[in-house]
């Protein structure tokens, strides 16, 4: 995989962590899906964490520690 | 019916754990790390629940009933993005260390890190005191759940015991393959049975719509984060999960791995099965308003034991009882386990001075100190009277602000013991002064500013790893390329 792929997606982990804060639904109550659209928002962000998390598993992964199994 | 469900629930975790025992090769590394032979879901499951109290079930609903939909925002959420995080940076090459070096513990590898013994033993100190009072969440969680939903029937002692003396037997003759085996189990049983508890419950509300009608109309501030939680506390909120970095016991479960790759499933699922077990508690703490208004306090942590009790008694009562059991005993075994790990190992087998410790004799050694933990711990249990919660949050806050030791240790080869005392020292000490501010004040933040205390602590504890290592000489290269 290439290292600019690894970058980004390091990247991408610090973006999620910014997009956690999300001040601009701090005082919405409105519904969506039949929830709080603050709870809704953090449900996708869950989804979001387990692509994201896929993504570096598929493209990130550090084969050095696969290596390591090989070994006795 | 509750007593009789909980007591069949019971045997079948002691039988599982039995029934690893047939597994079992009689050395040390089998018994404390199964030797190195877990799975990609038996890895999951036993990560996850190890890592899931009874705070996910029912302070997760008393939190919620306070707070509001905000709950999840602060804690599961966040979480869903920062543990996995841990176990791909910190957990694989822990994992890869702990293989090439055959580490069973956290303070085998910090000792040879840093060429330090008088480091190892502070740190084998810390760790203790500070898992102690998470080993009483669970004795104490399960002592009280029992003698609620059976209504005093069983006394909060008599719970207390009979969770210990479960764990003790399975983990006694299973050790970690049991344990995993189990945590496997009860990770299961809890997941299933909370989603059970939240369909039935929101059903006699007439539905979820109608239920969250009746909560917008009535009590429309526990929808919004609004005043509950500030955006700073959220934030400062993120350094909790870093906990994770520093438990024993996990670093015990990722030694546990097969193979690097049996991280992957750990790493994807991991935020679905947070999702899972804490929205349906999230969403239940807020109906409890329907039915039960005006619980003040810790009152709030039974409110889903009084749902189960109006809407669904019987069975449905015995089963969450019984999902309870599971979240706090997948957990205690695996603390349990790694505390005697810790005593065998960087105690009997380190400072022994005669002739290397058998495999026998270090199983036999894990076995007695698992007795002597339970039985401390259930002392403990029965004189403490301290909000099991309130715990929760302190002994999570000081292995956060330990984070910067392993950080240090697997990236930056400057690092030196100097730094590492320097970072020990200063979240004992800090630590200290905030429990001592803090304890006693619901909702304490420094200054009352919503900065949470780890926040401060942690930040303090990096900068002290950084000038200590910076002021003294590094490590030898010879050891460096041990770990390089």
């Amino acid at each position: 995989m290439s290292t600019t792929v690894r970058r980004l997606l390091y990247l991408g982990i610090f973006a999620l962590y910014l997009l956690h804060n999300d001040l601009w639904l701090w005082h919405d109550s409105s519904l969506v899906l039949g929830l709080p659209v603050g709870l809704v928002y953090h449900i996708g962000f869950c989804f979001a964490a387990i692509a994201l998390m896929a993504l570096l598993v598929n493209y990130a992964w550090p084969t050095e520690f696969d290596e390591e199994e090989q070994t006795p | 019916m509750t007593t009789t469900i909980i007591f069949v629930y019971l045997g079948m975790v002691l039988s599982i754990g039995l029934l690893s025992n047939r597994l079992f090769r009689g050395t040390g590394e089998d018994y404390f790390v199964a030797s190195r032979s877990i799975g990609p879901f038996l890895l999951l499951m036993s990560l996850f629940g190890t890592n899931m109290t009874a705070f996910a079930i029912l302070g997760a609903s008393g939190e919620a009933y306070h707070s509001g939909i905000g709950v999840f925002a602060l804690m599961p959420s966040g979480s869903a993005l920062i543990i996995p995080v841990i176990f791909f940076f910190i957990g694989t090459r822990v994992w890869a260390l702990g293989k090439k070096h055959d580490f069973l513990t956290q303070v085998q590898y910090f000792r040879q890190r840093w060429e330090s013994d008088g480091f190892g033993l502070l740190l084998f100190i810390v760790m203790i005191a500070l898992l102690i009072p998470y080993l009483l969440i669970g004795v104490m969680g399960g002592g009280l759940t029992l003698a609620q939903v059976t209504k005093g029937e069983i006394p909060q002692w008599a719970g207390g015991l009979l969770v210990c003396l479960v764990v003790l037997t399975y983990v006694s003759f299973g050790g970690m393959r049991g344990t995993a085996w189990a945590n496997a189990f009860q990770t299961m049983v809890f997941m299933v049975l909370g989603g059970i508890a939240f369909f039935v419950i929101v059903d006699k509300l007439g539905g979820l719509d109608n239920a969250m009608a009746q909560v917008a109309a009535k009590h429309s501030n526990l929808l919004i984060r609004g005043d509950h939680i500030s955006p700073i506390k959220m934030l400062t909120y993120t350094c909790m999960p870093l906990s994770v970095g520093m438990f024993p016991h996990l670093f015990t479960h990722w030694l546990t791995a097969k193979s690097a790759r049996t991280f992957r499933w750990p790493l994807m699922f991991y935020p679905l099965c947070i999702a899972v077990v804490w929205l349906p508690s999230v969403l239940l703490g807020i109906f409890g308003h329907l039915d039960f208004p005006g619980l003040k306090g810790p009152a709030a942590n039974s409110v889903l034991v009084k749902m189960i009790d109006m809407h669904a008694p019987g069975v449905l009562a015995g089963l969450l009882a019984a999902g309870v059991f599971a979240a706090i005993m997948s957990s205690l075994d695996s603390q349990v386990l790694s505390i005697s790990n810790m005593f065998t190992q960087d105690i009997v087998r380190h400072y022994r001075k005669d002739s290397e410790l058998s495999e026998k004799d270090q199983v036999l050694w894990g076995r007695l100190f698992v007795f002597f933990i339970f039985a401390v711990a259930y002392g403990l249990s029965l004189v403490s009277a301290r909000s099991i919660f309130t715990l929760a949050v302190w002994s999570f806050t000081g292995f956060a602000s330990l984070f910067p030791i392993i950080v240090a240790a697997l990236f930056w080869r400057r690092s030196s013991k100097v730094g590492a005392f320097a970072s020990v020292i200063t979240v004992a000490v800090l630590w200290s002064y905030f429990f001592f501010q803090g304890w006693k004040v619901p909702g304490y933040t420094v200054g009352m500013t919503g900065v949470m205390p780890v926040a401060v602590i942690l930040t303090a504890s990096a900068a002290a790893m950084v000038i200590g290592s910076l002021m003294s000489k590094p490590p030898k290269e010879t050891t460096l390329e041990k770990f390089f």
